[in-house]
């Protein structure tokens, strides 16, 4: 074995590595975002609402991520006309599909908060867009605080699945320097580890978080 | 948007043969992947309970390295890292049998869920009350028997749900196995996408087993849940 290779190409690696941040990254913002909506949109009284959100959330969380990419990466320049970079496409896929799974945690976040609270907030005349920002949601997301950061390590971790589209994330590049330098157990144990540090961090984390409840 | 339907091409030869076929092998694979998950699932989980510290240490070990790494990744290094470590005569012996990517497939899905499968077994032992532990030790049984007759069928069913939802895990995470070249759903649907450019319908049909899976798995997981709560624990009506 000679990792000479590793620290050769470690560049090209990084520039790798520092995509699959960015779509984590934009990926998790804007799903979050969304799936503040989403689980406002799951527990409404008004049916119109509820069951929309219900079937968008039992929707994607029934298929793979994968399937979900092929479809955006198919029908997105079908509705545009014209193909978008694959950076744009896999970003939809994701933050489609990973909305689901963080309206969930959100939703059982705002469902631990109880009911009574939302009451005591309407009767100091605040809205209801209001008590869900100022009252609810804060006191939500420090419940699903470990919840979120799995999920943020799941997301991370699906960024591998942006390769099998070709966008040039870190999987992607180790798997061309893998086969430009006839190198593949050293290039393949290295984003293993390269993975599992960064994951592990993102776990222990989490872990932390739960114990200090 | 510009688009005609042609619903019945999916019916014509060959794609519904590579329908049936992507369907059978999704199944298979993500049954038989389940069924080692579980074996070991419940092996490394226990073994993370136990008072011996190296068991510990192995079982958190294998948890951490499994569940860290993306499933991907340890596809990719099953396939074109491990066979390159195995010995000569071991090496040729891999490469001659059939269905190498279905069995890399089996092996890489199998120890990702067992790690995930783990942790559901360790939360799982852990709400058992302790006294359970201790009734079961003063009337003489020694640590295997009392996981093996107390522990394990109170707390499989604790789990169940959690248990049910790691197949239905395993079951779209096999959808990655097309990377190695398993022809599953997935990628017959893109196969036939690439063949006739006809990606509405075709992964519609991959959509649509996959959710049709989800749904007769929840129900009949719901009925089972049911049927093998535990009188007093949870509430049985």
């Amino acid at each position: 074995m000679d990792f000479n290779v590793i620290i050769d190409n470690l560049p090209f690696l990084m520039k790798g590595l520092f995509t699959s941040f960015q779509l984590a990254f934009f990926t998790i913002v804007l799903s979050l975002s969304l799936a503040c909506l989403i689980a406002i949109g799951r527990i409404s009284n008004k049916k119109y609402v509820r069951y929309p959100s219900a079937i968008f959330v039992n929707l994607l969380r029934s298929n793979p991520l994968i399937l979900i990419v092929f479809w955006f990466f198919f029908l997105v320049p079908l509705i545009t006309g014209r193909p978008l970079p694959a950076f744009g496409s896999v970003l939809i896929a994701f933050v489609v599909f990973f909305s689901a799974y963080f309206a969930e945690i959100v939703r059982s976040g705002i469902q631990s908060v109880g009911s009574m609270q939302i009451k005591a907030a309407q009767s100091t005349g605040l809205t209801y867009p209001q008590t869900m920002r100022l009252i609810i949601l804060p006191q939500a997301l420090k419940n699903m605080l470990p919840a979120l950061v799995t999920e943020c390590v799941i997301v991370f971790q699906g960024t591998t699945i942006a390769y099998i589209i070709g966008m040039r994330e870190f999987l992607h590049s180790t798997s061309l320097v893998a086969e430009r330098t006839i190198r593949p157990i050293e290039l393949y144990l290295f984003a293993a580890l390269v993975y599992l540090i960064i994951c592990f961090t993102g776990t222990r984390i989490a872990t932390l978080l739960e114990k200090k409840e | 948007m510009n688009y005609e339907f042609n619903w019945s091409m999916l019916l014509e030869e060959p794609y519904i043969d590579w329908i049936k076929e992507g369907l059978l092998n999704t199944v298979q694979l993500s049954l038989m992947a389940w069924f080692i998950a579980l074996t070991i699932g419940i092996l490394i989980g226990s073994i993370r309970m136990m008072k011996s510290p190296v068991l510990r240490f192995i079982g958190t070990f294998y948890v951490e390295i499994f569940r860290n790494i993306p499933l991907l990744v340890q596809l990719f290094i099953w396939f074109f890292v491990f066979p390159l470590l195995l010995p000569d005569d071991l090496m040729r012996a891999w490469n001659s049998l059939d269905g190498v990517p279905f069995l890399t497939a089996l092996i890489g899905l199998s120890l990702f869920t067992a790690a995930r499968v783990a942790e559901q077994i360790r939360s799982g032992i852990t709400s058992i009350p302790k006294g359970q532990f201790n009734a079961a030790f003063s009337t003489g049984l020694n640590t295997f028997q009392t996981y093996r007759f107390i522990v394990i069928p109170y707390a499989f069913r604790i789990m169940i749900p959690a248990i049910s939802s790691e197949f239905l895990t395993i079951f779209k995470n096999s959808a990655l196995t097309l990377t190695i070249g398993v022809a599953e759903i997935t990628a017959a649907a893109t196969y036939i996408e690439s063949d006739t450019f006809r990606g509405i319908e075709a992964y519609s049909v991959a959509s649509l087993s996959y959710m049709f899976t989800t749904a007769s798995v929840v129900i009949f997981m719901t009925w089972l849940e049911n049927f093998l709560r535990i009188p007093g624990l949870i509430g049985k009506k």
